[in-house]
């Protein structure tokens, strides 16, 4: 099954255009960052900002066919490699094929952090300690993945209401989450758990909660060349890399993402992505969507938390230090 | 001033941090013999060399091949001992550092110290019997079997090698005279001692032996100490806290305050990253403090994030735990209280519940409509929603997660036959084994609003008759000998009979300190008539039974009740 993915990978790895190929000055031990886009120019800025603060070394950027201007902007970055892909998003398996080509290609034996323009990766101690600090002391205890909650963030009052400008925090308007009501089951499969609920559940998913989208990521990982991302980056094998869990009562050390998602700038991705019709399970997400931000849905409440820092999320049992006092 | 505080420094990596640590200690004069790793690349050997080259109490012993476990370690501290006793004659004592150790306070201050315990070892040595904190199992078999190969990096076959001399019951002779001691490696002898070990001349036959028993660096010194030290002090002057896996917690620029506070002399593992340790504690600084080591408050911090590491907190499932089925270590956070039929005998049970208690009393939460969340909100604590899919879909982490999110606050809450039990009554066996909940059952309690209802009687019938269908099997549960909760079932005819001691004893366990406090108790619901309507479900050919016997006429209870 992995060999079938990676041959996918190396397959659609040729729909990849060179933009900006600056790959010769990832150093030997560089932590690296992959994502891919399309259209998300205002969001850029900050984004670069925030990894670059955490340590990032190099950015290695997937533009599907973004119109506003995205790709040639990170072409402008220098620590960035920028490729085009005009093929179809949802032939690429939602842009994984593509990140898979790359990882294998450039992040082999790298710490590799693969996320989304919108996802904000916060670990224990991120505000006193670098990721080199993190990867370090993975690489200590022969630890290679590290996993993370989703943990979605939206603004007080209806979604579209307060948009973000180009190159603030998102987290300044996307700054609430609930806390605790997120359930999770173990995917026998791939070993990895699958956890859903949050803001998107009850808000768009109240009646089919099975259909709620997976909040399960592991998106930092020491790479090596056999493995593969099998869906998003919610699991990947070889499958003990999913296994950033302890089943007999204790805990790992885990992180989160903020998915800054429901922004201003939603409501004119979900239209755009209804038409294009190019995401999972016949864009039925976007479709919840679309049906809430008609309604103006406000996923605020007065249980909403609002975010201040890693040690609060800690504490609330969101993400762990484990043993990494 | 002529030092006679010498230090042997073990370096593999982050050659330039070693670097700087040399030149903080060796500015107060002290001597520093350096063994550089053989395996370190010789680029970065020789820029150690250059940065140290203007030191002349700075020198660098024979280089062996080090790999974590192994005779080498040793021998690189005897190159290294050796060369610092021979070349510094006026040096008294060692102190064994590594290149990621850092030294907390000035050298003239461990020098004061040191003066002040004269004749003492400090060097952890613990009788092999006695050591709990190995970690993979060997323990006593480290000095007993053969350990040709290192584990870092054959593994395999380190295990393959265990297994067989273990099936083979090889056991090795430990050499007369010597009681195998543990402990850390990072120790400071005197002279004499020191002289002792490496001078003895038995130790051709101690090499030998040492050479092949599992991590000799944590054995060697700290086995042979026993022969010839004067006085031992049993401890490492090196703060060093180790992980549940044996490995080193690792210190960062957020630790500053707690090593500060530590008045330890030396601590590792420093991350070298650690920009602001290095640059704290390396600036040359005069001794001012006599304080004794406090380590304990360190102690402490590393020990809390171990317990996390290892036992987790109890009730919480997240994305890096999920404890299997009673690995959990506590199935819920907090006590919380589960009422059936008390909603259906008392006329607003839960509005005296909460006016009487401090807690927060719910409705049905697995009410088949929806959760009926106190005051009836549509979202509760943690962003729960009051929605009957949502909560369905996952009844148990329903469950979970609202007594994570109200952690300080008892949560309460009414449950019976008629509301979601989950597949197989999956939620009744979670709260039924779980030590935090207390399970009140009035049995038979669901007839009372049927009865009130006074519906199509057919119907009713049909409704009692599945009601006690699903009560029946509810109290089998909690009958069952793997229960942990604290259960009490009362047939409905026993509870009125005197219902205010059964609702002083519940009152007693959710509120203890509240419980000399006078108070009424609350109403009945109106019954007149109930014992009648039992009798015609009969007549109808069902057969109530839960509710225990009951007069066709009850007797109305006394209304003064008052619980004292």
């Amino acid at each position: 099954m992995r060999r079938r993915w990676k041959i996918r990978a190396r397959l659609k790895g040729r729909e990849l255009q060179p933009l900006a190929e600056r790959t010769g000055q990832i150093g030997k031990n560089a932590i690296l960052l992959f994502a891919t886009l399309r259209n998300e120019k205002p969001r850029l800025a900050w984004f670069l900002q925030y990894y670059r603060a955490l340590g990032v070394e190099h950015f290695l950027f997937v533009d599907n066919g973004s119109e506003d201007g995205s790709a040639e902007y990170l072409a402008g970055q220098p620590d960035a490699s920028v490729w085009r892909a005009e093929a179809s998003y949802k032939a690429s398996r939602f842009g994984m094929d593509w990140m898979n080509g790359l990882l294998r290609r450039y992040g082999h034996g790298h710490w590799a952090l693969t996320v989304d323009v919108d996802e904000f990766f916060l670990y224990p101690h991120c505000d006193t300690r670098p990721l080199r600090a993190l990867t370090d002391w993975l690489d200590d205890a022969g630890l290679r993945s590290f996993g993370t909650l989703l943990l979605d963030v939206y603004p007080k009052g209806p979604v579209g209401d307060q948009p973000c400008l180009e190159g603030q925090n998102p987290l300044e308007i996307a700054s609430w989450f609930d806390s605790g009501n997120y359930t999770i089951t173990r995917n026998h499969r791939f070993r990895n758990l699958w956890i859903q609920g949050g803001p998107r559940a009850r808000g768009y998913f109240a009646d089919q909660p099975r259909a709620a989208p997976a909040l399960n990521k592991v998106p930092l990982v020491k790479w090596h060349r056999s493995f593969v991302y099998v869906s998003s980056t919610h699991m990947l094998l070889p499958r003990g890399l999913n296994l950033t869990y302890d089943t007999l009562g204790g805990e790992k050390a885990s992180g989160c993402l903020l998915h800054a998602k429901f922004l201003a700038t939603l409501s004119d991705k979900v239209r755009e992505e209804m038409a294009r019709g190019q995401h999972y399970a016949e864009s039925r997400e976007y479709q919840a969507y679309a049906s809430g931000i008609a309604d103006r849905t406000d996923l605020w409440t007065k249980w909403s938390e609002r975010f201040i820092n890693w040690r609060q999320l800690e504490i609330m049992g969101l993400m762990s230090k484990g043993n990494w006092a | 001033m002529s030092a006679r505080l010498g230090f042997i420094m073990l370096v593999h990596t982050a050659l330039d941090r070693a670097a700087d640590v040399v030149r903080f200690v060796a500015a107060t004069g002290s001597p520093v013999v350096i063994h550089v790793d053989a395996s370190t690349p010789p680029a970065q050997r020789e820029g150690l060399l250059q940065a140290l080259a203007h030191l002349p109490q700075v020198r660098f012993c024979k280089r062996h091949r080090c790999d974590w476990g192994t005779w080498s370690l040793v021998a690189a501290m005897q190159s290294a001992s050796e060369l610092l006793l021979r070349d510094f004659p006026g040096v008294e004592r060692v102190y064994a550092m590594s290149g990621a150790c850092l030294p907390l306070r000035p050298v003239a201050e461990l020098q004061a110290w040191l003066d002040r315990h004269p004749d003492a070892d400090f060097i952890e040595s613990v009788n092999v019997a006695d050591v709990n904190w190995t970690k993979g199992g060997l323990n006593e078999e480290r000095f007993t079997l053969w350990f040709p190969v290192g584990f870092k990096r054959r593994k395999w076959v380190f295990d393959r090698l265990v297994d067989a001399q273990r099936l083979l019951h090889v056991k090795r002779d430990i050499p007369d005279g010597i009681v195998p001691h543990m402990g850390s490696q990072w120790w400071c002898l005197t002279r004499e001692t020191l002289e002792a070990i490496l001078k003895d001349p038995m130790r051709p036959v101690y090499d030998r032996y040492f050479r092949q028993v599992w991590i000799p660096d944590e054995s060697y010194f700290q086995t042979l100490v026993r022969l010839h030290a004067r006085r031992i002090e049993s401890r490492s002057l090196t703060l060093g806290k180790f992980d549940h896996q044996g490995k080193p917690h690792v210190f960062y620029d957020d630790h500053l305050t707690l090593l500060r506070r530590s008045d330890c002399f030396m601590a590792r593992k420093i991350w070298r990253g650690a920009d602001r340790l290095y640059q704290h504690f390396l600036a040359p600084r005069e001794a001012a403090s006599d304080a004794e080591p406090q380590p304990s408050r360190i102690d402490r911090h590393f020990a809390r994030a171990t317990e996390q590491r290892v036992r987790g907190r109890p009730g919480l499932y997240m994305a890096s735990r999920f404890p299997v089925a009673n690995r959990e270590n506590g199935k819920t956070a907090e006590p919380y209280s589960v009422f059936q039929g008390f909603t259906e005998v008392f006329q607003d049970f839960e509005g005296w519940l909460s006016a009487v208690a401090n807690c927060r009393v719910h409705g049905h939460l697995f009410a088949p409509q929806k959760a009926q969340f106190a005051g009836r909100e549509r979202h509760f604590a943690g962003g729960l929603s009051d929605s009957a899919t949502l909560r369905d879909y996952n009844p148990r982490a329903f469950l979970t997660n609202l007594l994570w999110a109200t952690r300080g606050e008892r949560q309460c809450f009414q449950f019976g036959p008629g509301d979601t039990q989950g597949r197989k009554f999956d939620l009744l066996w979670f709260m039924a084994t779980d030590s935090n909940a207390q399970i009140s059952v009035i049995s038979g309690a669901w007839a009372v609003p049927l009865y009130r209802s006074g519906g199509d009687f057919a119907q009713l019938r049909r409704e009692a008759a599945r009601l006690q269908r699903i009560e029946s099997e509810m109290i089998e549960i909690l009958h069952a000998p793997q229960t942990r909760a604290r259960i009490r079932i009362w047939t409905m005819a026993e509870f009125l009979e005197n219902p205010a001691e059964p609702l002083h004893t519940l009152f007693d366990e959710i509120a203890p300190h509240s419980a000399a406090r006078l108070m009424r108790l609350p109403d009945l619901v109106d019954l007149t008539g109930f014992g009648s309507f039992l009798q015609e479900l009969r007549n109808q050919g069902m057969q109530p039974v839960l509710m225990g016997d009951f007069p066709t006429t009850p007797l109305p209870p006394d209304p003064s009740h008052r619980m004292k």
